[in-house]
């Protein structure tokens, strides 16, 4: 049954990552199309809108990952829908994104100057057409690095949808040490991938910062 | 017919009244120079104008429109009224071109090329051909400035609002702005400045109007005004800033 740790298991490894950056990429783009509404909800000088941003961002800032992952893994099957590990996945880690990403961005726009506010006002630019062209575009620059360091957080945390059997890097991981008691070999390897990808992803963002700040 | 009116207006931020019962009507054509001290509220009429800042009680209307109208349409009346700050406030990620044509592609729906058109015409007007594609931190205050006139010239403005526009510039820079200043006057722009340029106001403005603690305390043919000022506090403030 113990064997030794091996090529294929370097692969079995390497496979399983191809989810562990699905589930990102996934909780990353849905939770960020969240984020964009739930930021601008937050600076729109509507109290109500104000209100309904703060509470969701609050609610799922003040809840554990682990609990969310639970609640949407087990939570629907009361109601009689039965979700799949990568279902309940996608929807914990995308609400989480969409906190984090919502109160990151909030603070980029509301670093842009309200000079800038004023003076697109003043050519009759409506209230979304100066969110659009004049507030976002420079609040992008601003949100790179936040954002970056954000999902490079993502990448680590999705290692939690392991407790719902959803088979990604670290789990993978697990099932390998459980097949051939070999922890050190496979959990620095485990560690490898992640810091590879985490790296490269901080690489990339300080190149593309470089690039924006060049062009504006 | 006056372009811009304003009747009984009262501003006030909280309990403070910034202004108090401002009564003034601009014709087409008129240059009318705005003096006071800091904090007389010079900025908040100008901006009470194209509705930025809402008033609690008075009529405004401009080109027709009536600002102060509860369903008024800001954002059309905004094309029509010209504003530039004192801190330019051009935008940084955008070239002068795009500076420029922004409005008039994003508000307008001017096409492209007609856009581009316009844009050379009014960079051309304020002396700076040669700038066309550089951005906002290339350029020097002076510069920054006339392309922010430009900006505002672009979308074709009846009248145009200038907020101390030269008061952010080094002393040597300070001309160039004003000469395009004094060929927009030549041209038959109706302008509302607000301007510690004593001189300026004097030989371009037709009307001055000296604005003390939210009041327009003292108004008339600019050169009259500005040399036999009729109130101590005209006088005093006079002093104070040609000493
Ligand atoms: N948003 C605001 N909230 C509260 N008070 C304000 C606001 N804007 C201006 N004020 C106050 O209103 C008064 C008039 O301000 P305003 O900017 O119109 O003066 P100003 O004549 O333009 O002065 P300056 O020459 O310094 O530019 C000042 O006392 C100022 O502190
Ligand atoms: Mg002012």
């Amino acid at each position: 049954m113990i064997r030794e740790f091996g090529s294929e298991d370097i692969l079995f490894l390497l496979l399983a990552t191809r989810w562990t950056i699905l589930l990102t990429l996934a909780s990353a783009l849905i939770g960020g199309t969240i984020a964009l509404v739930v930021a601008v909800l937050r600076i729109v000088p509507l109290r109500p809108a104000n209100w309904l941003a703060i509470g969701y961002i609050n609610l799922v800032q003040g809840t554990p990952v682990l609990g969310q992952l639970f609640i949407f893994f087990f939570g629907f099957s009361v109601f009689g829908w039965s979700v799949g590990a990568w279902t309940a996945a996608v929807t914990a880690f995308s609400i989480y994104a969409s906190a984090y990403l919502a109160e990151i961005w909030r603070g980029g726009l509301q670093s842009v100057p309200k000079t800038q506010w004023e003076s697109s006002a003043a050519l009759g630019l409506t209230y979304l057409q100066r969110l659009r062209y004049i507030i976002v575009p420079q609040a992008v620059r601003i949100n790179i690095p936040p954002t970056v360091g954000f999902i490079v957080q993502l990448i680590k945390n999705t290692s939690l949808a392991s407790v719902i059997g959803f088979v990604e890097l670290s789990r993978a991981g697990q099932m390998l040490n459980n097949a051939t008691f070999a922890p050190m070999s496979i959990y620095l390897t485990v560690a490898a991938i992640y810091f590879v990808i985490c790296y490269s992803l901080s690489n990339v963002s300080q190149r593309l910062e470089r690039r924006i700040h060049v062009a504006r | 017919m006056s372009l811009v009116n304003l009747e009984a207006v009262h501003k006030r931020f909280g309990e403070f009244e910034v202004l108090s019962n401002i009564n003034l009507s601009v014709s087409e054509g008129e240059i009318v120079a705005i003096i006071g001290r800091s904090g007389s509220g010079k900025s908040t009429l100008l901006r009470c104008i194209n509705g930025l800042e809402p008033v609690q009680q008075g009529r405004i209307t401009v080109d027709g429109t009536e600002v102060t109208a509860a369903n008024a349409d800001l954002n059309n009346l905004r094309q029509r009224v010209g504003m530039v700050f004192q801190s330019y406030n051009l935008f940084p990620h955008l070239s002068v071109e795009r500076n420029v044509t922004l409005a008039l592609k994003v508000v307008r729906k001017t096409p492209y090329a007609e856009a581009r058109d316009i844009a050379h015409e009014v960079i051309t007007k304020v002396g700076l051909a040669d700038k066309f594609g550089a951005y906002p931190d290339e350029l020097s205050g002076g510069q920054q400035q006339r392309v922010a006139i430009a900006r505002s010239l672009a979308m074709g403005p009846k009248v145009m609002l200038f907020d101390e526009i030269t008061s952010a510039l080094d002393p040597e820079l300070v001309g160039e702005v004003l000469r395009v200043l004094e060929a927009l006057a030549a041209d038959g722009m109706t302008m509302l400045l607000v301007t510690h340029e004593m001189k300026f106001a004097k030989t371009v403005g037709n009307r001055t109007v000296f604005m003390h603690e939210g009041r327009i305390h003292e108004e008339g043919d600019s050169r009259e005004t500005l040399e036999h000022p009729r109130t101590p506090e005209l006088t005093g403030f006079l002093d104070a800033v040609l000493h």
